[in-house]
């Protein structure tokens, strides 16, 4: 099972077991990961899963899809250039350790 | 001993109310108790990713059950209350299970959701004929599904439309058959309605607005054809009833309370005893955009916010349940998503290209924005839902022109408007 590792404001991490082929977002919310909400259950409608990707993986994460970039200028209080919808990146034993910051708001 | 929060209804709601208590520093016990056999899960994707076999239940869950009992709130699966008594008008009183188990209580909160309307015609109660509300429905659906030719949906709304998608994906032969004379009425403008007609006709389904079934016919108790209002017989080796759903008001009741299409609750998800909460589709409730009339809003958003709502009024604060409704649906390729409530405009601008699948419908009342229906827009729906939260507008005539933006119309709303 790959890993996602979450680093929340406080700087605490957070390692979560998640299946490959789920989202990071499912991932998050399953394990009650506190700051990743996930409201809409990963349809690209709440913009309340944002998390910043970590320097490591931003190549292999890419950047956000057409569907996410409006909701992310929109929707999440710092867009940053590291900023993704966390329902919208796949979790593969490829990104396994992947590690995401989660922003001080949704 | 502390009894704690009883809450009846392992439903999204129900989980979010529990999540929601502990998040606000309740230190009492919470028991959440379904009459389902699973941990809460997302109900949404059973009619989309989980009935197209692209997802298992365990990736639904809301929360995994260790992470729940984690939090020491007590999951309770597969038993139903039967019985609720207040003791000297509440909070606290007793609950009974049907197995005659009894749970005592401190406080009380009914997340008990709907059940899906019946379909009342003769046949009705032939094998194949389904429903989908709960996983267990959806899953028996997707194995009925695999082996079927001939599928026929009674209902044009939201479920019935996103079945309907998913056995044309699968290649099988589709029907859907509406009562009303266009799908989705109750939720979306007649120019969306028609868009939604067409857009299945355009990838095979036959589409009958207008039709109600008046009987279904089978051999060795097993569907086989549906008789239409027209006289027409279709064939059918698989029927989905989606025609909408029945609030669960029997606890209410029992506890006397007010029932009116469902629990009647104010800004703040008291029932008429103000010491019991409800929460999610059960709930009739001020219209969280205009504050007057009631409505009953079936969706996560709702669920999630009310359920927010009712927790804090739990724990002695006062949160109104006030955030702007939104909503999705998702079809073949096209994604709806919807923010507001259009019920009553008097108006609409439609932007961007109906044929092309690619627009937005923006409705308003008064000249007041009220809500809008994007398909396959993203954009112009979160630019209406950022409007609608912050109290501003988007001019119609401006919105009307696709080559500018929405978000670069939002303005505050003017004065008196």
């Amino acid at each position: 099972m790959p890993k996602v590792v979450f680093i929340t404001l406080d700087g605490a991490q957070r390692v979560v077991d998640a299946h490959a082929g789920e989202s990071v977002m499912a991932a998050a919310v399953r394990n009650g990961v506190p700051g990743i909400i996930g409201e809409c259950g990963g349809n690209c409608s709440c913009a309340t899963c944002h998390v910043y990707v970590g320097d490591d993986f931003s190549a292999s994460v890419g950047g956000a899809n057409d569907m996410e970039d409006d909701l992310l200028d929109l929707g999440v209080a710092d867009r940053r250039d590291n900023s993704r919808l966390s329902c919208q990146i796949k979790v593969t034993d490829e990104l396994d350790g992947l590690t995401v910051h989660v922003p001080a708001e949704q | 001993m502390d009894a704690g929060t009883l809450i009846v209804g392992a439903s999204q709601a129900g989980l979010q109310l529990a999540v929601s208590l502990r998040d606000a520093g309740e230190t009492a016990p919470i028991t959440l108790i379904g009459e389902e056999p699973h941990a809460p899960y997302q109900r949404p994707p059973l009619s989309k990713a989980y009935l197209q076999g692209s997802t298992e239940l365990e990736q639904l869950w809301l929360r995994a059950p260790d992470v729940l009992a984690n939090s020491d709130i007590s999951l309770v699966t597969g038993e139903r209350i039967q019985t609720l008594v207040l003791k000297d008008g509440g909070p606290s009183g007793s609950a009974f299970t049907a197995g005659g188990q009894m749970m005592t209580f401190d406080r009380l909160a009914l997340t008990v959701g709907a059940r899906p309307r019946r379909l009342e015609a003769p046949g009705a109660d032939l094998d194949g004929v389904t429903y989908l509300r709960t996983a267990d429905d959806a899953t028996l659906l997707r194995e009925l599904q695999s082996d079927a030719e001939s599928v026929v949906v009674i209902g044009g709304g939201f479920i019935g439309l996103e079945a309907a998608a998913v056995a044309r994906a699968q290649g099988k032969s589709v029907t859907v058959v509406e009562a009303a004379d266009r799908l989705i009425g109750r939720a979306v403008a007649p120019v969306v309605s028609e868009f939604y007609r067409a857009a299945h006709v355009r990838r095979g389904v036959d589409v009958r607005p207008g039709t109600r079934v008046t009987s279904l016919a089978g051999k060795h108790n097993r569907v086989q054809a549906v008789e239409l209002s027209d006289g027409t017989w279709i064939p059918a080796d698989l029927v989905i009833v989606g025609i909408g759903v029945v609030p669960r008001t029997k606890l209410a009741r029992q506890l006397g309370l007010d029932c009116a299409g469902g629990i009647a609750v104010d800004r703040y998800a008291r029932t008429s005893n103000p010491t019991v909460v409800a929460a999610g589709d059960c709930t009739v409730q001020p219209n969280p955009l205009t504050g007057s009339g009631q409505v009953r809003l079936e969706s996560v958003q709702n669920a999630i916010s009310q359920a927010k709502t009712a927790a804090a009024t739990l724990t002695g604060r006062d949160v109104p349940n006030d955030a702007v409704p939104w909503f999705w649906s998702d079809q073949y390729n096209l994604k709806l998503q919807i923010a507001g409530l259009s019920g009553g405009h008097d108006r609409y601008v439609v932007r961007g290209d109906i044929e092309g699948e690619a627009f937005s419908v923006l409705y308003y009342r008064e000249g007041a924005l009220l809500a809008v229906d994007a398909v396959n827009t993203p954009g112009d729906y979160m630019a209406v839902r950022k409007a609608l939260t912050q109290g501003a507008t988007i001019s119609a005539d401006a919105a009307a022109d696709k080559g500018v933006a929405l978000r670069e119309l939002i303005v505050p709303q003017a004065v008196g408007a």
